[in-house]
């Protein structure tokens, strides 16, 4: 059974990869799960200096969710290279830079920091970041920075190179799309949907900034119709992320499109999630008789004769 | 730290409103240290995060928490029975034993509520040349837990037990009468009233070391949630699950 995957010329052992801000650097939970299994590990997003992040309260649990408001602390890439990589080099897994920043030109330099090392297999940028230039205004929600971004970056790597999607916009394909146009490899769908909620003892939001990112359980439907929105505009693979916490989490994604996937918030209540989801998907495989994990995905069974369009609510 | 099923050996009302659960595991039993606590899966899927709990006991290869329910997680805690499986992570967080040192004569443990939790545990391993005075603070009798715990003072706000008034009050009248010689205090309960005995260890020249308790999603410094600003320092932010949750309650901001 084949369970591989190749994402310009970097082999991924397989498709389950454990997502930005999720699982630390990779080097938290040695104890307790053996990362040298995992597809990859995408790291916390780095950013050129270190960031302290938001104020608490950072997160709170909401109907099979959680909100976060972690405001991208991270221990910054200089810090990342001397003191996280070389223990992850030693790790015998594909590691997956994650960057965030608040310029066009921040996420360049900090690109081309990693590009140069060794242990750095691939990059993951998260463009649900407020643009300073721009009054803080997300790039993620703007089609033509998205599009700077993914050009500018292209130009800097031979690595592969994966724009992450916010899906807090109106059309995510139209993102895609332009990521694609401009030389991405893959993109990740999705980061965190924007939602709230409020102590009414105290009358106050419950995470400090009043709205933050929604991850977990509660986000899959809404993950899985943007991955299957996505899929259906662009060639390039795309990366599903939202609410996975179990191997036929993952299989949903790969019947709609997904080429990879990543595990988030279930990381926290079981750092292993993501080695239960990689035996699972590679029994489900066997047990169906599918002998590459490529023949599954994108799959769906659709009645042809409902096209989105006429599909009212 | 590992992640363990673990068999639940019983469950029983330490009072009217809080239960103590001891489940087996021999892997804690033997490397739990007091003050450090445990992530409890509660349920399957609902809640969908894990409690922490402090380890209020070990007892051969028993461990015990105590907790009083108050919302979603410690309801469903609360219906489990003997025999269950409990999906727990632990031990997280550092130990009350890091911060004794001969510098002190008398350990006061001051405990609010449910805060109570983690000093049976410390109390069994303090060193036995050092007096313990332990002062426990609760809304009403029923919320006062004495299991475990050695040279008892009591207050409750209603004065259905012990000393009426705030536990920072008895504490001030105590240490009034009595000479305890140089002293350093342990605390753990809700945040206001160890600001406050905090502030009132200041205020006698005592150190004052704090377990600190906020919403977790990890309880392992994978999610950077549980933040703490810190006083001083390079960095604004500890993390209360990995870098404490005890602390130096002079640098930090509670
Ligand atoms: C390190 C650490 C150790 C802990 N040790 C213990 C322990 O030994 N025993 C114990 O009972 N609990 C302990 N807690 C708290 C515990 O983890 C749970 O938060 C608590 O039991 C409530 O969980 P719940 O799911 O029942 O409530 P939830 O459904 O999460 O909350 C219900 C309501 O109670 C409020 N609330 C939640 N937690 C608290 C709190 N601690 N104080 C006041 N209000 C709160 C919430 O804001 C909400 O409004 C500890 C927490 C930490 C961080
Ligand atoms: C606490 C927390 C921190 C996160 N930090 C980052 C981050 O630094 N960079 C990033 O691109 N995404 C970050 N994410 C988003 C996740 O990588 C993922 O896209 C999202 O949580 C949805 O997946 P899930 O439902 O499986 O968690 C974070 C999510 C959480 C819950
Ligand atoms: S609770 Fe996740 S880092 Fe502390």
């Amino acid at each position: 059974m084949k369970e591989s995957f190749n994402l310009r010329n970097v082999e991924f052992k397989n498709r389950i990869l454990v997502a930005s801000g999720t699982f630390g650097y990779g080097d938290e939970v040695p104890d307790l799960v053996d990362i040298a299994k995992l597809g990859g590990i995408v790291t916390k997003s780095l950013s050129m200096k270190p960031r302290d992040g938001n104020p608490s309260p950072r997160i709170t649990e909401t109907s099979s969710g959680m909100l976060n408001s972690i405001g991208l602390a991270n221990i910054g890439v200089h810090k990342f290279i001397n003191e996280k990589l070389p223990t992850l080099k030693k790790s015998n897994s594909t590691i997956i830079a994650n960057i965030a920043a608040s310029s066009v030109e921040e996420y360049c330099s900090v690109l081309e920091l990693l590009d140069g090392q060794e242990g750095v297999h691939g990059f993951e940028i998260n463009v649900s970041c407020p643009n300073v230039k721009e009054g803080g205004l997300s790039f993620g929600t703007d089609v033509k920075l998205v599009s700077l971004i993914t050009k500018e970056l292209r130009k800097r790597t031979q690595k592969p190179l994966i724009i992450k999607l916010t899906p807090n916009v109106t059309h995510i394909s139209d993102f895609a799309r332009a990521c694609e146009t401009e030389g991405a490899d893959a993109v990740s769908v999705i980061n965190t949907v924007i939602g709230m909620s409020v102590n009414i003892n105290t009358r106050k939001p419950k995470i400090a900034t009043t709205t933050g990112g929604l991850s977990g359980p509660a986000i899959k439907p809404i993950a899985l119709a943007k991955v299957y929105e996505t899929c259906n505009a662009i060639k390039i693979p795309v990366i599903g992320i939202g609410g996975i916490t179990s191997w036929e989490d993952a299989v949903e994604f790969f019947i709609v499109g997904a080429s990879m996937v990543q595990i988030g918030t279930a990381n926290f209540i079981n750092p292993a999630t993501g080695i239960s989801v990689v035996e699972g998907v590679k029994q489900y495989c066997e047990k169906n008789g599918f002998d590459d994990v490529e023949q599954i995905i994108k799959s769906l069974q659709t009645d042809k004769t409902i096209s989105i369009v006429d599909s009212w609510l | 730290m590992k992640q363990e099923i673990v068999q639940i050996h019983s469950l029983e009302y330490l009072t009217n409103e809080i239960l103590e659960l001891t489940f087996i595991s021999d892997y804690l039993s033997s490397v739990a240290k007091p003050g450090q606590f445990i992530n409890i899966r509660v349920g399957d899927n609902f809640p969908l995060l894990r409690r922490p709990f402090s380890i209020f006991n070990v007892e051969g290869n028993k461990i015990s928490i105590v907790f009083n329910v108050i919302g979603t997680g410690t309801k469903v805690l609360a219906r489990k029975r003997k025999g269950d499986t409990l999906d727990v992570l632990g031990p997280c967080g550092n130990s009350f034993l890091l911060f004794i040192d001969d510098s002190f004569d008398t350990a006061f443990f001051v405990g609010g509520g449910i805060g109570v939790a983690p000093f049976p545990f410390l109390t069994k391993h303090f060193p036995s040349h050092k007096k313990i005075v332990t002062y426990l603070g609760g809304r009403h009798k029923k919320l006062i837990v004495t299991k475990g715990l050695k040279n008892i003072k009591i207050s409750t706000d209603d004065g259905s037990d012990g000393f009426q008034g705030t536990v920072l009050d008895l504490i001030k009248k105590d240490f009034q009468e009595n000479d305890y010689g140089k002293i350093r205090f342990f605390i753990c309960g809700p945040t206001r009233m160890m600001k406050a005995v905090a502030n009132y260890a200041n205020t006698i020249n005592a150190d004052c070391y704090a377990s600190l308790e906020c919403d977790m999603a990890c309880g392992i410094g994978l999610c950077q949630g549980c933040n703490i600003e810190v006083i001083g320092g390079e960095r604004k932010y500890k993390l209360v699950c990995k870098e404490g949750t005890i602390f130096e309650t002079k640098t930090v901001w509670l």
